[in-house]
């Protein structure tokens, strides 16, 4: 029997585990694996051992590797984390803070920060999070009306809200001649490599509280997609929870944003995997999205920097790469 | 007797439309109460109100003798179990999940639910005879199963009231005698008030004490379904002529369509 009390905690605690050894062996594998040095010693001997170990080759895992993989783990749970509560709160399966167009907004916030010389945080974060908030209820407006339409139009208010967004964000490169410009150029594919220790600290104390009380509300988020009407009948304030939510993540998706700049599709294919093993309770789907799309990440950004021979790829065309395929398979499957 | 619920002279308006006009009637706590009325007469309005989905305009409601407003939206789910037509199937639960989401009004936040609930759940799953299908999901089942257990979900709400919008809409003859049989049942086994909205008028009467016939947002008729349904109130409500006769098993009034061509004019 899956559902006594015991079972539920149970399995949240199971999921969570075996998703966490992942991730750990994920995290692992990016900061063995690079240009320098292949090999899970020398990441022990940094760790553990600094007397054996090649002082380089240690400040290369602890300095860039270990901050790199941490962000990607942060960003992959926040966006995962994202496109789940969008695709609960909107109802429909394919909702994504990239598709419908919220990371754009934070991203034109986050430039246009840039661009005015502020400081990363909290100047560009802030400015951020006010581009997501606004394309945010942008979308809640066109999506609220009673069109029976109203999956469609919702998908198709994204593409157009972020076609816009493009616009505006290409508009104001364009106005720039500046060596700021390379600080901007990476918010379009979505990049990991400027990652550095205390942005990252300071990213995960955004986003732990945001995480936790996701959680706290994912059994209403359970009721929220029998309905508004059943949820109001069943003890839940609609109104109350599905702001909540959808402020808190647009502030961890801005958050992210201002990190890495655009990074797509990872709100749909980590939830939407974890949906078909898991099943549709939110009170597992959360932590599990978290620890999954925290790995998915961390995979992606590995592949980024070690795919090409010289150099690398922003993540984000990796993710890209995965989603985009998956997306329209998605919406083949969501009409028939 | 004590009253389930009370309405004292309630309006209600969508913009400048006037759906609901001077409502005031009571059910009375054991009722089987079906409201009946075309389309567009209020019913669906009516019942939003007294599950607290609208908020009131004018008027009183009471719940058993408090005010409706006096209510947080926890304590109401205790009271009162909305079974809509149909959810939607886009994020599949399974039959056991849905039916112990009925608990959440008596869990914590995180709807952690302990033995007892499941008992309870299982039971109510046992009443409404679809126990074997506890592990499927719901997006797998027929549209009769799938109504069923929304009642399962209600009955594991344990609410003293439960309200239904026109739960037979969409089904097949003995889907319906089914969903009817098992309200009664709830009715008379576990003393449960039924408010219940009913597009056939046919089954209302078999299985209504007391019927409610809103004409236009107002009440056009109200009280046993022998004084609600006779020529003159489906005449002047409907706008059509029906042949009112008595069905053969159980002696309740019966009410026909009668096709235009069989009307002769009066003139």
């Amino acid at each position: 029997m899956p559902l006594t009390r015991s079972s539920i905690i149970k399995r949240i605690m199971f999921v969570s585990l075996i998703l966490f050894i992942i991730l750990i062996i994920v995290i692992l594998a990016a900061l063995a694996i690079g240009s320098t040095s292949t090999g899970i010693k020398p990441v022990y001997q940094a760790f553990f051992a600094h007397e054996d170990a090649d002082a380089m080759t240690s400040a290369i895992i602890l300095h860039l590797r270990l901050p790199r993989a941490l962000l990607a783990a942060l960003v992959g749970a926040a966006l995962s984390l994202g496109g789940l509560v969008f695709q609960a709160i909107l109802r429909n399966p394919l909702a994504e803070p990239y598709i419908l167009g919220i990371s754009g907004g934070s991203a034109i916030g986050a430039i246009l920060g840039i661009l005015m010389g502020m400081s990363r945080f909290p100047g560009v974060s802030l400015l951020s999070f006010t581009g997501g908030i606004i394309i945010l209820f942008l979308i809640v407006i066109i999506s609220s009306g009673h069109s029976i339409l109203k999956k469609d139009s919702l998908l198709l208010a994204g593409v157009m809200v972020n076609s816009f967004c493009s616009a505006v964000i290409m508009f104001l490169i364009s106005m720039t001649q500046d060596s700021r410009l390379h600080n901007i150029m990476f918010w379009l594919m979505g990049d990991l490599s400027l990652a550095d220790i205390n942005q990252t600290g300071i990213l995960a104390a955004i986003l732990f509280p945001c995480f936790i009380l996701i959680f706290l509300l994912s059994n209403s988020m359970n009721i929220l997609l029998l309905g508004k009407e059943m949820a109001l009948t069943m003890g839940i304030s609609v109104k109350a929870i599905t702001l909540t939510l959808l402020i808190t993540t647009s502030l961890m998706v801005s958050a992210t944003v201002s990190n890495c700049g655009l990074v797509g599709f990872v709100g749909l294919v980590i939830p939407h995997i974890l949906r078909l093993g898991l099943g549709s309770d939110h009170r597992v789907l959360v932590p599990a999205c978290i620890l999954g799309g925290g790995a998915y990440m961390v995979i992606c950004d590995l592949m980024a920097r070690t795919l090409p021979e010289q150099g690398e790829m922003p993540a984000g065309v990796i993710t890209a790469m995965i989603g985009a395929p998956l997306f329209i398979l998605l919406l083949k499957k969501s009409k028939a | 007797m004590t009253s389930a619920i009370k309405i004292k002279n309630l309006d209600y308006y969508y913009d400048n439309y006037h759906v609901l006009k001077n409502i005031d009637f009571t059910v009375q706590k054991g009722d089987f109460f079906i409201i009946i009325g075309p389309n567009g007469s209020g019913k669906t309005t009516l019942i939003k109100i007294i599950a607290g989905i609208f908020k009131q305009q004018k008027g009183n409601i009471f719940v058993f003798d408090k005010s409706l407003k006096s209510y947080s939206r926890k304590k109401l789910a205790k009271k009162i179990a909305l079974v809509p037509q149909m959810v939607s199937a886009d994020f599949p639960f399974t039959v056991m999940e849905l039916v112990l989401m009925g608990r959440s009004p008596y869990l914590g936040l995180l709807g952690l639910d302990k033995q007892e609930d499941l008992k309870i759940a299982k039971q109510a799953l046992f009443f409404t005879g679809v126990e074997e299908l506890m592990n499927r999901r719901m997006d797998h089942l027929s549209g009769g199963e799938r109504q069923r257990i929304l009642i399962a979900k209600a009955i594991c709400q344990e609410t003293e009231i439960i309200l239904l919008d026109e739960p037979t809409a969409a089904l097949d003859l003995a889907h319906q005698i089914r969903i009817m049989d098992l309200m009664e049942q709830l009715q008379q086994k576990k003393n449960v008030t039924i408010i219940m909205i009913s597009h056939d008028i046919n089954l209302a009467a078999m299985y209504g004490n007391r019927l409610l016939l809103l004409d236009n947002g107002k009440i056009a008729s109200i009280g046993s379904p022998a004084d609600v349904l006779t020529f003159k109130n489906l005449e002047k409500t409907y706008g059509c002529k029906v042949l009112i006769d008595k069905n053969p098993v159980g002696q309740y009034p019966r009410v026909n369509l009668v096709p235009q061509k069989f009307i002769k004019e009066s003139k």
